[in-house]
């Protein structure tokens, strides 16, 4: 069953001094999430994430379309007590504790008081915010804000979980903690969606992303699917800093750096090069399939898109 | 339901955390300190200067809490982003309403308890024991808290569609208004034609908190009746209704931007 079903959903907004003037912020958007998958959104700043993102949260009411959470209408509350959402840059009541924040969320989710006290440490222990016992969120520092905010899209075990740009205002270290949380709520069978505009972490870590700029869906599906439509280049690596001849005679690429060899060359010519090796008695450390990055695919997209623009503004002139 | 007590349970412990808050406390007490002084040195009138002033203190100081912390409610839950964790829950916009405004009735409740003590405590000190008479002073504070469940609700409806600054201007302008809708009824009764249907239309649409202050009469000793009571507690009840229910219907309908 699919977990997210977005049908249609777009959305308008009005602007101006007269709120006359239409500014479309969504073109429709459709979209099927997996249920036990790690979704990426991904797009520059403004594309649309953070308000298809509220709209599914009922935060902003779409223009037209639908969708479906977890087989339900997404405007039930009640689909809501299965959902967890940390918004972008999260801001919380700064005069609470993380403890009472935290009760206060688990009340409103409908968290039994019985084992509440308990299910609040463990939350806190695992998004890393340990010894904040009485310490006001006025106080917290940014990190730890964005962690008190993951701790409280998870509380109540949500089935999915909403995201937007969890890895904001965190050090190497959180991003990498936040990564492998993620890691583990799709061990536990539960669905992730997250926004985010840093692709290594997207790549790292989804399933599945979905490409969004200027409102429009540009490209969606599995992260190996899209990087891998390249070249068709395998990437040879040997010890050493001999280039043999037979190598360059294949078409290669070589690159010498410290005691390695790194040489690119089209794949037919792998069989031909593992040979050319051996027969050097050269060492070989690695063949790897040159893949495209989901950066290049992401760069690609969005320069198709200004080139798109930039003939229509052309034949406009 | 009680979501809504949640909602109202964190809005009073906002406030109470709300160093704003003690500041105009300390200052009503201060007031009601006062009440005693000038009691002291006004000869044989000591209980209408202190029943006067404190009464008046306790309600002036209730309607700036009510304003104040009212018209943030939800502008500042949305102007901080802290109401998408909260709606993004199972909580429907208009229990977070509700529940906002009970929160706060609730603060100026205690509010009231606190100065109410205070205006007592000031009598005592002035006239060493208490009489009769003295019980309507009770009656009178009633009707100051009616009268802020009036100004928390219509607080919290401005506070739906606008800035709070804005909120506050609307909000205080119907306070003022409302306090003189006797004279604008008199007023009505007066004009001709269309006036008299604009002036009748907006003397009825003011909330009529003269009806509400009776601080003057009680400190005369001339408590109002229990039809008094009975009709101000349906007419807030009724006025602070329909704004709540004005306040919810457009936040229904909010982009939450």
């Amino acid at each position: 069953m699919a977990a997210i079903e977005i049908l249609g959903l777009e959305k308008t907004y009005m602007v101006g001094f007269w709120h006359k003037r239409p500014k479309r912020a969504l073109q429709p958007l459709h979209l099927s999430v997996d249920e036990g998958e790690i979704f990426g959104f991904l797009g520059p700043n403004g594309a649309g994430k953070t308000t298809t993102l509220k709209m599914l949260m009922g935060l902003v009411f779409p223009t037209a379309g639908t969708a479906r959470i977890l087989g339900r209408e997404w405007t039930d509350p009640e689909v809501k007590a299965q959902i967890g959402f940390l918004p972008e840059q999260p801001y919380f009541y700064d005069y609470l504790t993380a403890h009472e924040l935290l009760n206060y969320y688990g009340q409103l989710s409908g968290v039994p008081g019985k084992g509440r006290k308990q299910r609040i440490e463990e939350v806190l222990q695992r998004v890393g915010l340990t010894d904040v016992k009485g310490v006001q969120l006025r106080k917290f520092s940014k990190g730890m804000l964005q962690r008190a905010g993951i701790a409280q899209a998870i509380l109540h075990n949500p089935k999915l979980v909403f995201f937007d740009e969890p890895m904001s205002g965190l050090d190497p270290l959180g991003r990498r903690e936040v990564r492998d949380l993620m890691e583990q709520l799709k061990q536990e069978g539960k669905t992730v969606f997250f926004s985010t505009h840093i692709l290594s972490d997207a790549e790292a870590l989804c399933d599945r992303v979905a490409i969004i700029n200027k409102g429009e869906l540009r490209g969606v599906g599995a992260v190996e699917d899209l990087t891998s439509t390249v070249q068709g280049k395998v990437e040879v690596v040997w010890q050493g800093t001999i280039v043999p001849a037979s190598m360059k005679a294949l078409g290669a690429d070589c690159h010498v750096t410290g005691d390695t060899v790194r040489a690119v060359l089209p794949e037919n010519q792998q069989d031909a090069a593992i040979d050319a090796l051996r027969r050097e008695r050269i060492r070989l450390i690695a063949i790897t399939p040159l893949r495209t990055s989901l950066e290049a695919y992401f760069v690609e997209k969005m320069q198709v898109e200004k080139l798109q623009q930039s003939q229509t503004a052309g034949k406009t002139v | 339901m009680s979501r809504i007590a949640y909602i109202a349970s964190n809005t009073f412990r906002e406030a109470v955390r709300d160093r704003v808050l003690y500041n105009l406390i300390a200052f009503a007490l201060l007031l009601s300190g006062a009440a005693i002084f000038v009691g002291q040195i006004s000869i044989d009138i000591e209980r209408l200067v202190v029943v006067n002033l404190g009464l008046t203190a306790v309600s002036l100081f209730g309607v700036v809490i009510a304003i104040f912390i009212g018209i943030g409610l939800v502008s500042k839950e949305i102007e901080k982003r802290t109401l998408y964790t909260v709606l993004s829950r199972p909580v429907r916009r208009w229990e977070f309403i509700v529940g906002k405004f009970f929160g706060l009735a609730g603060t100026l409740v205690v509010n009231t308890f606190f100065m109410g003590i205070g205006v007592f405590g000031a009598l005592l000190y002035v006239a060493h024991k208490f009489t009769r008479p003295d019980a309507q002073i009770l009656v009178a504070l009633y009707f100051i808290v009616l009268e802020f469940l009036i100004i928390c609700s219509l607080a919290l409806l401005f506070s739906s569609f606008s800035s709070p600054l804005l909120s506050a201007v609307f909000a205080f302008s119907l306070f003022v208004i409302g306090s003189f809708a006797d004279d604008l009824r008199g007023f009505a009764g007066l004009t001709h034609g269309f006036m008299r249907w604009f002036a009748t239309g907006a003397a009825y649409l003011v909330p009529n908190f003269s009806a509400l202050n009776v601080i003057s009469a009680v400190a005369h000793q001339q408590g109002p009746g229990g039809t008094l009571i009975l009709q101000n507690t349906l007419y807030a009840l009724f006025y602070t209704t329909m704004a709540l229910s004005g306040a919810v219907l457009i936040f229904e309908r909010r982009n939450l931007k």
